[in-house]
């Protein structure tokens, strides 16, 4: 009957608070992980509607298998020459990410985000498009300015907020800014950036350009506004952008369920707005290669735009400020079921004779000294607590030209002698 | 010239840019075909076509995310929000980042971006289309805020906002669309034909961004005001034979300081006068900086007439509505202190 209430002849209902699979002190448990063998996913037509890839976001595009071999329809046939420059990055970015943490705990810095296991994503997908192609990044891409051969020093310079900081220390370490290298300002809000990625990517197609816009955001985020604006956006105008979640399982202290990751994949978010997803191993250089490319392809020739699911683990904390053992198993990281990408393309490499231990060793080794020197050089311009610039160019830069009430706080704070 | 209302105004505006720059292009919720729901676009896309002016998603977050995202490749867009009460899911987007770009990229990236919005009551609008949000944006450093009162101001007033570098939030007092308002709300409607304002050049003309104008020169006091109260403070004024001097502010931030405090030393009296609420509102960073740069100056204290600090009420609305008599009441108190 309408209107006739039936409380206390039905079972009560229950609110549902998802719950990570193991907490520090037990056993790290990827068993609930369905990961079918690498080469197994077919490889569509670039220019295939969207409509016809309904199922992609609920696999997982792999193509290097546990023993190191690149198999399947994904295998984008990379040079050797090309997978050692890959490799490379992601060690350079490694060896970066490694020293400046070390550096934090010295006090020469404030703070740092490491990248750790999360190598292949920024580094495969700088390889993958081209140079003049803008990215929007978020705080766990430094990869991108590495693949792109951006000078480290530089990035240093803006760790330690010195002379040489061309952010003039007005950001947090890490949250560069690199209009040369196609690199969008970085900022603290998450997510605020990739709905202006849509936007950009809007402008190339409105003045016939031919570049295409990438952006990236994590698991956590894409419950963010942000998220839904930049879809719908993309979706609805066609935008040549790549739409990039990187799931790495973890937001800070939250799990990827807390973000709705255990109803649905992040990458299948993008069939409710008619565009194409892609489940990515990002453990995978060849695999996140091969997505990214065949996403760039398809923007680049009026295709619109690609949400690209990046399935990997933040295997070191969220940033020096963070301690996950607080809120996972110590251990996880090492459980994680697919590898790590520097390891994995390293094996590959070796696999082709185009590689070996003794040469992997020693670029360590170089790459190590190489970062190593551009810290030294970077110090030379000073350290945190060095000022960064004249503290008057605080006022700089807020609007185009300084305006009168800018002037009057810039000479109130030279009377108050600061 | 031609005779035109406000949304003539500021669409000429638009049209004009539109020949002038291939970079502007404008987008907004029922902007395109339709031509906006106050018509402020109304043929701008028959005449520039959609690629250039087009409807946007009912998302006003992702309208100015796109922006600033086109701002940062070199475009210089243009784009409505339909109501003023509706600009706040794009409140991050303004704070965290079209504000800041310029800034935390030390110059390497910025948002040329121009946001439209119409704001104020009078209209019958209840609480959802009928507020005054200036003071959220002139709290922000790195945005400008322009709130015109009259068809040529607004036209020459857009034209500098799109051709500006920094983010403008441009806010529309909608009461003021179709003609002047002086608050008699019992009274016959007023058209912009019959007001010298309401001639507009056909043709690209400025109105720099943060110049006040003397609408009306006096000796006794002086009238802050801004937006539709503009019309409702001359008016006041005109019938209770005080010699104010009406300040209209036109560019909300940064402000014109030196006329307003050349005025205030001149009259030694000031009424601050705003649609939008009390607390925190523009009145009382103007009141702030004039005690402080013309304390010895001044003969009275500073009074504020402004909308109540409640939401805006449908059933209320002459009572909320800072109308002539409160302003009347307010000039004499000033006069008399």
């Amino acid at each position: 009957m309408p209107g006739h209430s039936t409380r206390g002849l039905q079972a009560p209902l229950q609110l549902h608070i998802p719950e990570p699979s193991a907490r520090p002190g037990e056993a790290p448990d990827f068993s609930g992980l369905v990961i079918l063998p690498a080469g197994t996913v077919a490889r569509p037509d670039v220019h295939a509607p969207a409509a016809a890839l309904r199922e992609l976001p609920f696999q997982l595009i792999r193509v290097l298998d546990d023993d190191g071999h690149a198999v399947g329809d994904w295998n984008p046939h990379l040079p050797a020459e090309t997978l050692r420059a890959g490799l490379r990055a992601m060690m350079l970015t490694r060896a970066l990410d490694e020293r400046m943490v070390r550096l934090q705990r010295q006090g020469k810095t404030s703070f740092y985000i490491k990248s750790s296991g999360e190598e292949a994503i920024g580094v495969a997908q700088a390889f993958a498009l081209q140079r003049d192609d803008m990215c929007f990044p978020s705080y766990r891409q430094q990869g991108l300015l590495i693949a792109r051969d951006w000078p480290i020093v530089d990035l240093i310079c803006q760790i330690f907020n010195n002379r040489k900081d061309r952010l003039k220390g007005r950001q947090l370490p890490i949250l560069y800014s690199c209009r040369e290298a196609g690199f969008y300002s970085l900022s603290g809000n998450v997510g605020t950036r990739f709905p202006h990625a849509v936007g950009w990517a809007m402008a190339s197609a409105y003045s016939g350009d031919t570049r295409i816009a990438a952006a990236w955001i994590g698991d956590g985020t894409s419950a963010e506004g942000d998220f839904h604006y930049a879809l719908t956006f993309a979706s609805v105008y066609r935008a040549p952008v790549i739409l990039n979640v990187v799931n790495n399982q973890w937001a800070i202290s939250t799990f990827q369920g807390i973000a709705g990751g255990d109803e649905a994949t992040f990458a299948s978010r993008a069939v409710g707005y008619g565009l194409p997803g892609l489940r990515v191993d990002g453990n995978d250089f060849l695999a996140v290669y091969a997505a990214t490319r065949w996403a760039a392809e398809r923007a680049r020739s009026n295709g619109g735009a690609t949400l690209i699911e990046l399935y990997t683990y933040r295997a070191a904390a969220h940033s020096t400020s963070d301690d996950p053992s607080k809120y996972r198993p110590q251990d996880e990281a090492a459980h994680w079921p697919l590898g790590d990408p520097v390891e994995r393309l390293k094996q590959h490499l070796i696999g082709l004779g185009a590689w070996s231990e003794e040469r992997h060793a020693a670029l360590a080794e170089t790459l190590d000294e190489e970062v190593r020197a551009a810290v030294r050089e970077a110090e030379s311009h000073g350290t945190l607590g060095t000022p960064p610039a004249d503290p008057e160019t605080m006022f700089d830069d807020v609007f185009e030209h300084v305006p009168w009430h800018l002037r009057e706080q810039r000479d109130e704070m030279k009377a108050e002698g600061l | 010239m031609t005779a035109m209302n406000m949304v003539q105004a500021l669409n000429s505006a638009m049209d004009v840019m539109l020949e002038r720059d291939p970079t502007v292009l404008i987008f907004g919720e029922d902007v395109g075909y339709f031509g906006g729901v106050f018509r402020c676009t109304a043929g701008l896309q028959q005449k520039h076509g959609k690629r250039r002016v087009f409807d946007a998603p009912i998302a006003e977050g992702g309208i100015v995310a796109a922006a600033i995202g086109m701002g940062a490749y070199g475009l210089r867009p243009v784009v409505e929000i339909q109501f003023a009460d509706y600009i706040l899911p794009a409140f991050d987007q303004l704070v965290s980042e079209a504000s800041r770009l310029r800034y935390r990229s030390a110059g390497e990236f910025w948002a040329p971006i121009t946001v439209r919005a119409p704001c104020g009551g009078g209209i019958h609008g209840g609480q959802t289309h009928s507020q005054s949000p200036e003071a959220i944006f002139t709290h922000i450093s790195g945005l400008k805020t322009v709130m015109p009162s009259n068809p040529y101001d607004a036209k020459g007033l857009l034209i500098a906002a799109i051709e500006d570098n920094d983010p403008v939030v441009f806010l529309e007092p909608k009461r003021l669309y179709n003609g002047p308002f002086d608050g008699h709300h019992d009274r016959p409607l007023q058209s912009w034909s019959a007001h010298p304002a309401g001639e507009v050049p056909d043709d690209y003309y400025r109105i720099e961004l943060g110049q006040a104008a003397i609408v009306r020169p006096g000796a006794q006091v002086t009238v802050l005001t801004y937006g539709t109260m503009v019309h409702v403070c001359l008016a006041t004024v005109d019938a209770c034979g005080i010699d104010a001097e009406i300040i209209d502010l036109r560019t909300l931030f940064p402000l014109d300081i030196d006329t307003i405090t050349a005025s205030l030393r001149k009259t030694g009296r000031c009424v601050i006068a705003h649609e939008a609420s009390r607390a925190s509102g523009l009145g009382a960073e103007l009141a702030a900086q004039l005690q402080q740069r013309c304390f010895y100056s001044l003969e009275a204290p500073i009074e504020r007439v402004t909308g109540w600090d409640t939401p805006y009420p449908h059933a209320f609305e002459w009572q909320y509505f800072p109308g002539p008599g409160r302003v009347e009441r307010a000039l004499k108190r000033v006069m008399e202190a």
